[in-house]
Formats: structure tokens, sequence, C-alpha cells
């Protein structure tokens, strides 16, 4: 643990995109203290360009401020990458590892199914999902989970079928362990790396997917979100560039940020089939 | 000669099945979805336009015998997906399979443009880099595809129209052509390419950036290969091995990478329609979420899925053109 540790810190990009992430959440959690009034509150005039009148990042069409709104977006970027992406995980381990376990029919009908859910396209089946159930951050989860788990599943799936015919498995296999056991104590633990660095990436893909939803007017209605400021933005583009500019820089470095501790940590885990 | 011929129509067969299949299942889905939501499924389906027209109501009841069993709704409903009747918008005021023929040769144009960019963009960017690995050249497209990944395609695209539009004034930001203006054939398509272009190019972007990325590591990989080092001892130049030896197999990965990415490139169009007002279905799905109109949202979904398989049997042509040891369609 502790090398793994030293040689990320050795990570120049990795550690790059750490700076930037703590950052993020650093803003995240200190958006209440910098920026406490409610970020739909109109607190200047209409279209004040930045840095003009004590709006550092301008103000939109209703006087709201721009930099207030990006604060307290993060919040909701961050919260629904990280719950959709556990989710998404919980859902492709889960028919991976039984894919990969099992094997035979059951395993190729499971990877047949998440085969078809990679075919679908998957951002309008997120847009169908959203609006016919309604946007909220529930739905929203939902429908982003659906379309990350099958990524994971394949994964898994190769992991377990790589590992289940390992000495150190059959080992414990004979000395009685449960599949359970098996599957949960000896075999996990062990895919467990490559895991990791998808669920990182598919982290930020879900803040992606997220910003596009809200950008299309299907984000959580109450919630100030990246993608809902560009969205709105849209029409005044020529009047004001800074609405809609300043949010998607906001969507660009956390994702930035979050792909490059990605690829340090598949770095660190993964050295051998780390990329070429 | 025959045989091939028959194995050819076998292939064929196959690839229809499996489009029925996914068809079929994707029905299916959607017929779960309105049942899922709250509230009445005649309302779902009639779209709240339609919530308030009690006529309409019972029309949309009857029709698909919404009192019945579920077994026998469901019977109904992919009844008339078969039939490719995919109902009626109230909105719109005809027919969701008319309204989505007509905005399916701006989708088709888009996305196939977009496809292209990306494949021949992504193909030159990622052989230069691979070439010169480890030069100034490859750290910079390796640079680009970073930010590239990171870069929410509609916001890119708004960013694209405030530069080439706005600033440079060189490209139009939105639409499909200039409206109100008689022009001659030549300089209609050329108007029409204008338009093409900003948002093919937003879409194609980050598919570039990917296939850059892996063309490159194939480059590389293909270098290493006996063959490769064979025509390199018999004094072949430079070029010649890139263009006779490596191109093809270098190649083969990243035409597999592009049938897999078929589905998001179609999904992304949705965005970039609506950032550009380009015509096509995805403007058509944001204006049906805007008026809660689902069944036109049911039925983009079913055809942008078939389009996706279109896109992998096109993928798997190019596949059989650059290595023709494999037959199957």
């Amino acid at each position: 643990m502790k090398a793994i540790v030293q040689s990320f810190l050795r990570h120049p990009s990795g550690m790059l995109g750490l700076v930037i992430l703590l950052a993020v959440i650093a803003l995240a959690l200190t958006a209440p203290i910098f920026f406490p009034g409610d970020p739909w509150d109109t607190v200047a005039a209409p279209f004040t360009p930045p840095q003009t009148d004590g709006m550092l990042l301008g103000s939109d069409s209703l006087g709201r401020d721009i930099a207030s709104g990006i604060a307290h977006g993060t919040r909701v970027s961050l919260m629904i990458g990280v719950i959709s992406t556990f989710v998404a995980l919980v859902i492709g381990v889960v028919v991976g590892a039984l894919s990969g376990y099992v094997g035979g029919r059951v395993g190729e009908w499971l990877m047949r199914f998440t085969e078809l859910f990679q075919t679908i396209p998957a951002f309008m089946l997120c847009i169908l999902l959203v609006a016919i159930l309604e946007p909220s951050i529930r739905t929203v989860v939902i429908a982003i989970a659906l379309v990350s788990w099958p990524q994971v599943a394949r994964l898994t799936r190769g992991e377990f079928l790589a590992l289940k015919e390992r000495e150190f498995v059959q080992a414990a296999r004979c000395q009685g362990e449960s599949p359970l056991s098996l599957i949960v104590r000896y075999i996990l633990p062990n895919a467990l790396s490559p895991i990791i660095v998808a669920g990182s990436l598919a982290v930020a893909s879900a803040i992606l997917i997220e910003s596009a939803l809200s950008f299309m007017g299907l984000g959580d209605p109450n919630l100030m979100s990246w993608g809902f400021m560009i969205g709105s933005a849209r029409t005044m583009l020529r009047q004001a560039w800074w609405m809609s500019f300043f949010p998607g820089l906001a969507i660009l470095l956390t994702v930035l940020a979050i792909n490059l501790v990605g690829e340090g940590l598949n770095d660190v885990l993964n050295p051998r089939i780390s990329r070429q | 000669m025959n045989l091939q011929w028959l194995q050819g129509l076998g292939a064929l067969g196959v690839r229809l099945a499996k489009m029925v299949a996914v068809v079929l299942l994707i029905a299916i889905f959607n017929f779960m979805l309105v049942r899922a939501a709250p509230g009445d499924p005649a309302l779902v389906m009639a779209g709240q336009s339609g919530a308030t027209d009690e006529a309409f109501l019972k029309r949309v009841r009857a029709e698909y015998g919404l009192d019945q069993p579920m077994p026998t709704q469901l019977a109904t409903y992919l009844g008339k997906v078969v039939r490719l009747d995919l109902g009626y918008s109230h909105r719109q005021q005809r027919t969701v399979l008319s309204a989505i023929l007509e905005r399916l040769p701006a989708t088709l144009l888009l996305t196939l443009s977009a496809f292209a960019i990306s494949l021949v963009g992504g193909v030159v960017l990622g052989s230069l880099a691979g070439v010169r690995a480890g030069k100034l050249s490859d750290t910079l497209i390796s640079l680009l595809a970073l930010v590239i990944y990171a870069t929410p395609v509609f916001w890119l695209g708004l960013m694209l129209v405030l530069l080439f539009s706005v600033q440079l004034g060189w490209l139009p930001a939105f639409g499909y052509e200039t409206i109100g203006v008689t022009m001659s054939t030549w300089a209609g398509i050329v108007d029409k390419l204008k338009h093409l272009a900003l948002p093919a190019f937003t879409l194609g972007m980050l598919y570039l950036a990917i296939y850059a990325r892996l063309m490159r590591s194939s480059i590389i990989e293909v270098s290493h290969q006996d063959y490769v080092k064979t025509a390199r001892a018999k004094g072949a130049s430079d070029s010649r091995i890139l263009w006779r030896h490596m191109l093809r197999n270098a190649l083969l990965p990243v035409v597999t990478m592009a049938g897999v990415q078929a589905g998001t490139l179609i999904g992304g169009s949705v965005v970039i329609e609506t950032v550009f007002a380009w015509p096509g279905l995805g403007r058509l799905t944001y204006d049906a979420v805007l008026q809660r109109d689902y069944q036109v949202m049911l039925g983009v979904f079913l055809v942008l899925s078939v389009l996706v398989i279109f896109f992998n049997w096109l993928t798997d042509l190019l596949y059989r053109v650059i290595d023709p040891r494999i037959k199957a369609a």
C-alpha cells in the first residue's frame, strides 16, 4: 500500500490531476462559506461582464452570480458522478463476476445481454429514462448507472475468467471454501485494481453525461448544475460569452483531473498492462 | 463462387435477424418504461399536449387495448411496431413515423460525415504520432486527445461557434441551409457544406481523438513486427513500409473500435443537433423533451438503435475491405 502511494506521488500527470481534483472538492465543500447565498438569487444587474461590479465571473440573464452557480454546481456534479458510478460498479461487478465465475451458457447469455446494452445509443436511453420517469437526482443517477455498468461487467468477467483457474483459487476450492467465499475473498480482491481504474474513469464520464442531460433541460430542476447553466446561456452566446464559457471550463477541468488521476492509478496499479 | 454467394446471403440473414431481435427487445423496453412511468400509460403516450383532450385519450386507450391484460397490451404494441406504426404525435398532428422519416436524412448526413471525419482524421494524426513516437508532434497529439476526452461535446460546439461564427464570421452557426435565398445547384451544395462543417467536426472530434490514440499505439505495435523488419532489411523506403506494410494491419483495431463506438456517436448527435439547430432526429428529440411528447422520443430511440446496427454493418464492410481474409458480412 505504502509503495503504491509512493509511486503515485512520483507520477507527474497523476499528481497534477490529484491537485486539481482536491481543489475542485475543496470548492464543493466551501461553496456555502464563500458563496453563502442561494445560487438562484439575483445579486447583480443582468449580463454583468466578468470582473465588474464585484462579479468575479459575471452574471447571467437574470443577474445570478456565475461564480456562485459554478461553486454550488460542483457539489451536484461530483455527487451524481460518484453515486451513479457506485451503482454502476455494483451492477457491473455482480453481473461480470457471475458471468465469469459460472461461465458456460449462463455466462454467455449474461454477456449477450451486456452487449445489447452497449449497442443501444446510450445518451438517447438516458434522455428517454429521465424524461419519462420525471427529472430528479434519483432518475438521473439511475439513467447514468444503467448506461455505465456494461463496461465494468465486461472487465470484471475477463478478470474472473483469468483468475478462477489460478492455483491459489483452486487450492482454496480444495479446502472446501464456498463459491461465495471464493468470489468475495479470493478472486475479487485480486481483480480490484482494474475495477478501481475503470471506476475512476466512469466518474468522469458520468459527470459528462450529467452535464449533457442538464444541458438538454433534463437535470434536477431544483439544483444548480453546470450543464443547466450552459444550456440556459446557449441562446445568448453572442451577447454574453462568459455565461457558457466558465461553467464549461469547470466541467473540462474536473473531468480532466479525474481522467489524469485514473490514468495515474492505472500506471501504478497495473504496471504491466499500462498504456503503451 | 455459388457457395460464397450463399454464405454471404446467410450472413446477411443473421444480420437481419439480429436487427429484428434488437428492435423487438427495445420495443419491449419502451413498453415497460411507459408502464413504469408515474400515472396513466394513456396519458404518457398522449404526452402532456394531449392530456386535456379526452377524446384523444379515449382513442389511445382503445388503440393500444389499455383495458386488456398486460400480455395482450404488449402483443398489441409489438404488433404495431412490427407494422412500423410508431404511434401518433398529438402535438405535431402527424404520425411519429412520418415525423421521423422527414428528419432522418439530416441525421444520417451529420453522423456519416462525423464518422468519416473522425476515422480519416484519427488515422492520419495517429499514424503521424506513432511514426514519430516520443517527438514533439507525438506529445502534442497525445495532449490534444487528453483535453478533448474531458471536453463536454455541447460546450465544444458552442465555443467553436463563438470562434468561427461570432469572432471570425467564417461559418454559419445554426441550421441546415441559408433560408430565403435562391442559389444555383453548386452554390447550394457549398452552402450546405458550410452549415455541415461545424456540427460534423464537433461531433467527430471526440472520436477523432480516440482513434488517433488507438492508431498511434497500433502503429507502434505493428512497427515491431517481423514483416516490417523484413521489409526494412530489404531496403524498402519508410513511406513504402508505412503504406504497403503497416497501415492496413494497424487499421484493424481502429475499425473495430469504430464499430463499438457507433452507439455513442449516434447518441452524441442528439446533443450536437440541439446546439446547432440541425433539423435531424436529435433536434426532434429536444423539441419532444420540451413538449413532453413521449411517443416521439420512444420512436426516435427505436430508429436510432436501428441506425447503430447499420453503422456496425458499415464498419464490418470496412473491415472486409481492409482485410480481405475476412469474408462474412
